[in-house]
């Protein structure tokens, strides 16, 4: 049992983790990307970039990946931005303070002044590559020393549903936006047309060497949807997310012994069992969009069944 | 040994001796006996080994997260509380005598809140004037015929004491409300624990690191009688209050949890806190809010920090309150003049520790002399603490003193003067060697209703800055390990 603030506090520090390395993640392979000349219309990828990470692009200009990669790494008043997302998440920290363990906190600081140090320009004409990937270890680091530091208790529960809940709706958005745009038809053939790009969407989820792992590098629809949909073992698919946010409500629930537990777990079950059990063939026919849309729905649900049940409550469950 | 006072060691050049009373020299220069050790110890040292062990304190400070958080420019860089390495030495006599004047002024004390919100007898007897208790800003009229737990008004104390030139401890403030500053006291000890180990083991020191404990079995003792495992929180106004460090390493001590208002809510005239299981039930609250703050639907409405409703779970006594509400009475400097008054009329003794002579602005004769002598007093408002709200007449200017004077014949119930005191001076270390500085007392007073508990020794504050008589912490104060001798 812990106090309803500090799980709610633990579980959002680890959704602006999560998301802040998953800018990091799609900044980098979009600049690594406009470094080949191919037919793909650049002004498209960008578009597609920000619906990834649900930025209007009316509102953010996408003709120049400069402003783009200033807007989403340092403008503060851009809540997606890198920057922002780990002044949240160290907002946060400080928050619980005495909650988390010390590596953790200084880990946490070390990366937010790293990041505060830096300036568009300098990582713009120098290697963007090298700063959006020190982000990335950044969070990974903080992620290692948080599973070794802290006592995998009911708190680091909550820091896992954060990440995966995080991560869950961030791939089916990624998984739908690519899609739509590029398409189902000749779902079972390699690709041959806009080849990076379907490279860039494995790569979008780390996933391109474990794709290859499995499938060899023959890329086609088909198998990369259900790779990063079905397959149960690699982190960074839907299905593993998924799996890992309903171990962590399972345990919480067994801890907390909440009677509310009952419908968070429910829907966390119902969506873990959609994906252990669907077939991509399945899911293609019954509407790829529909289906990637419904997970999304289903994460939101979660999250709120997650709010009613464990933080924000009427005042009639009492406990001795 | 015999020191010649004209030969101090080079650590010393700097050293002066005034007129204050030093805590390590006599008038003649020699070293006091208590202080012999660590006189030879300093006369030993090479400034590199002082660096070493002051380095070895640094990291002794980091790595128990005893830091504040600076805001602004360096944001979220940690930085230590400054402290001083040489440890202020009391003799077991010393300590008796504050230690048997403290239990009589706190046992005093708690009886006259206990009186004034109830019948008052103190009040009928004209020993002290009502109209200076009802026009108290600390005074709480809804605390008015209120039963608390156990008739404890005042669980935790942090008492001033400062130390005449005769030697003499006398109080020069209390602090019934929420007294902080026992996480440096602690920590202090650790320190000095691990970087002088040999020589504080052969000083037979006693010991405080049981504060925890004993804070945490009074609080139990105040818990509502049919709860057999009471749950105790403390309560912080959270971040961004300054004592935060201090709310964690205290919670984390007594293993309890720390909540914020926000965690709390009142239902059927019982407190409970918001926690993922559901909500659980509060009996005690070892509160850090002030009383302004702790209960929007009483006092200002505008708190977020309280709870909606505390009041009334407190006066159904489903709740205990550490400190209670309205005990800041006592803290009022023209109320303090009044304490060994206090004392007599409930213990039927003289003060052990007396009180430092005090002018009440709002008698005519008493004022008329303070006002012709602004520049040998300090006057202070009632109601301030924390080196607020005072001017030290020696050290003003005549402008300063005008805008006194002023202040004082606007509102005379709201002033004090007292004679400017000398501190009695420690030696203290920096890098040009070893100087005395001004200091005060802090004990920790801790009453469960049948026993007052003081942990032996408390915070010494020091003024770093030379000349200063001002210790606290907000203006360029310190502190030091105070080691209380078993013989």
């Amino acid at each position: 049992m812990m106090l309803s603030r500090v799980a709610d506090t633990l579980y959002w520090l680890s959704r602006y983790l999560e998301r802040a390395e998953h800018t990091a993640r799609l900044l980098d392979l979009q600049l690594h990307l406009m470094l080949d000349q191919t037919d793909a219309n650049p002004g498209a990828r960008w578009e597609r970039m920000l619906a990834n990470i649900h930025l209007d692009s009316a509102l953010v200009p996408v003709d120049d990946p400069y402003d783009i990669t200033h807007s989403l790494t340092f403008d503060v008043a851009n809540d997606s931005s890198i920057l922002a997302c780990i002044s949240a998440a160290r907002e946060n920290a400080r928050h619980v303070r005495e909650q988390i363990s010390s590596e953790m906190w200084e880990q946490l600081n070390r990366l937010y002044f790293q990041i505060k140090s830096s300036n568009i320009d300098l990582i713009w004409n120098d290697q963007p590559h090298e700063f959006f990937g020190s982000v990335k270890e950044g969070v990974h680091l903080f992620q290692g020393i948080t599973d070794s530091t802290m006592s995998n208790g009911e708190g680091w529960r909550f820091i896992q549903v954060g990440r995966y809940i995080e991560r869950a709706s961030m791939i089916a958005r990624l998984v739908d936006v690519h899609y739509r745009y590029f398409g189902i038809a000749n779902l079972h053939e390699t690709v041959k047309t806009s080849f990076l790009e379907w490279v860039g969407l494995l790569k979008a989820c780390t996933a391109y060497e474990a794709y290859c792992k499995v499938y060899t590098a023959n890329l086609r629809p088909a198998t990369i949807a259900e790779f990063l949909i079905l397959n149960a073992e690699f982190p960074h698919t839907l299905r593993f997310s998924v799996d890992r946010i309903y171990e962590a409500l399972q345990a919480i629930a067994n801890t907390t012994e909440s009677k509310r537990a009952k419908h968070v777990n429910r829907l966390a079950g119902r969506l873990d069992a959609m994906l252990d059990y669907g077939q991509v063939d399945e899911i293609v026919t019954g509407g790829l969009h529909q289906f990637l849309e419904e997970i999304q729905m289903q994460c939101t649900h979660i999250h709120n069944a997650i709010t009613s049940a464990y933080i924000v409550y009427p005042a009639d469950e009492f406990v001795s | 040994m015999e020191t010649d006072r004209h030969i101090l060691p080079p650590l010393f050049h700097q050293y002066e001796i005034g007129d204050a009373y030093d805590e390590m020299f006599d008038g003649d220069g020699a070293s006091r006996s208590h202080y012999q050790s660590i006189f030879q110890l300093l006369m030993q040292f090479t400034p590199d080994e002082f660096q070493r062990r002051k380095s070895a304190a640094d990291v002794s400070f980091l790595n128990q997260g005893i830091t504040f958080t600076v805001y602004g420019n360096d944001e979220g860089t940690e930085r230590i509380f400054p402290y001083d390495l040489l440890p202020r030495i009391l003799t077991r006599d010393e300590w008796d005598t504050i230690e048997r004047g403290l239990v009589q002024r706190i046992t005093a004390l708690n009886q006259f809140l206990k009186d004034i919100y109830h019948e008052g007898h103190i009040l009928n007897d004209k020993i002290v004037p009502r109209d200076l208790i009802y026009s108290c800003k600390y005074y709480r009229r809804q605390m008015r015929g209120v039963h608390v737990p156990n008739n404890v008004y005042v669980t935790v104390v942090g008492t001033d004491l400062i130390r005449l030139p005769s030697g003499e401890f006398v109080v020069l403030e209390d602090n019934l409300r929420v007294p902080s500053g026992v996480s440096y006291m602690l920590a202090n000890r650790q320190v000095m624990k691990y970087v002088f180990p040999r020589i504080f083991g052969a000083y037979g020191v006693r010991p405080i690191d049981d504060y925890g404990q004993a804070l945490l079995s009074t609080l139990r003792a105040l818990s509502p009688k049919r709860r057999d495992d009471p749950n105790i929180v403390l309560l912080t106004p959270g971040v961004y209050n300054s004592a935060y460090f201090e709310h964690t390493y205290l919670a984390r001590q007594m293993g309890i949890k720390l909540v914020e208002g926000r965690d709390l809510l009142v239902h059927d005239n019982v407190l409970y806190m918001r926690t993922t299981a559901g909500l659980k039930r509060v009996d005690v609250i070892y509160r850090r809010v002030d009383d302004d703050f702790l209960d929007p639907l009483v006092f200002r409405s505008d708190s977020i920090l309280g709870v909606p409703g505390l009041l009334n779970v407190y006066r159904a006594g489903n709740v205990a309150l550490a400190n209670a509400i309205g005990t800041g009475v006592a803290d009022d400097k023209a109320v303090y003049s009044y304490v060994p008054d206090i004392i007599r009329y409930y213990m039927g003794e003289d003060p052990i520790l007396n009180n430092v002579e005090t002018y009440r602005m709002n008698e005519d004769t008493a004022r008329r002399h303070a006002l012709d002598h602004l520049d040998l007093l300090v006057v202070k408002a009632v109601g301030e603490s924390g080196g607020y709200g005072m001017m030290i007449g020696p050290h003003s200017t005549a402008g300063e003193r005008e805008e006194f004077r002023r202040r004082v014949e606007a509102d005379p119930r709201n002033y004090i003067a007292q004679p400017t005191i000398a501190l009695s001076r420690a030696p203290c270390l920096f890098d040009s060697g070893v100087e005395a500085r001004s200091v005060d007392l802090r004990p920790y007073i801790l009453y469960d209703g049948d026993r007052v508990n003081i942990v032996p020794g408390g915070l010494t504050r020091v003024a770093l800055k030379r000349g200063s008589l001002v210790v606290n912490s907000s203006q360029g104060g310190g502190s030091k390990d105070t080691w209380v001798l078993n013989q």
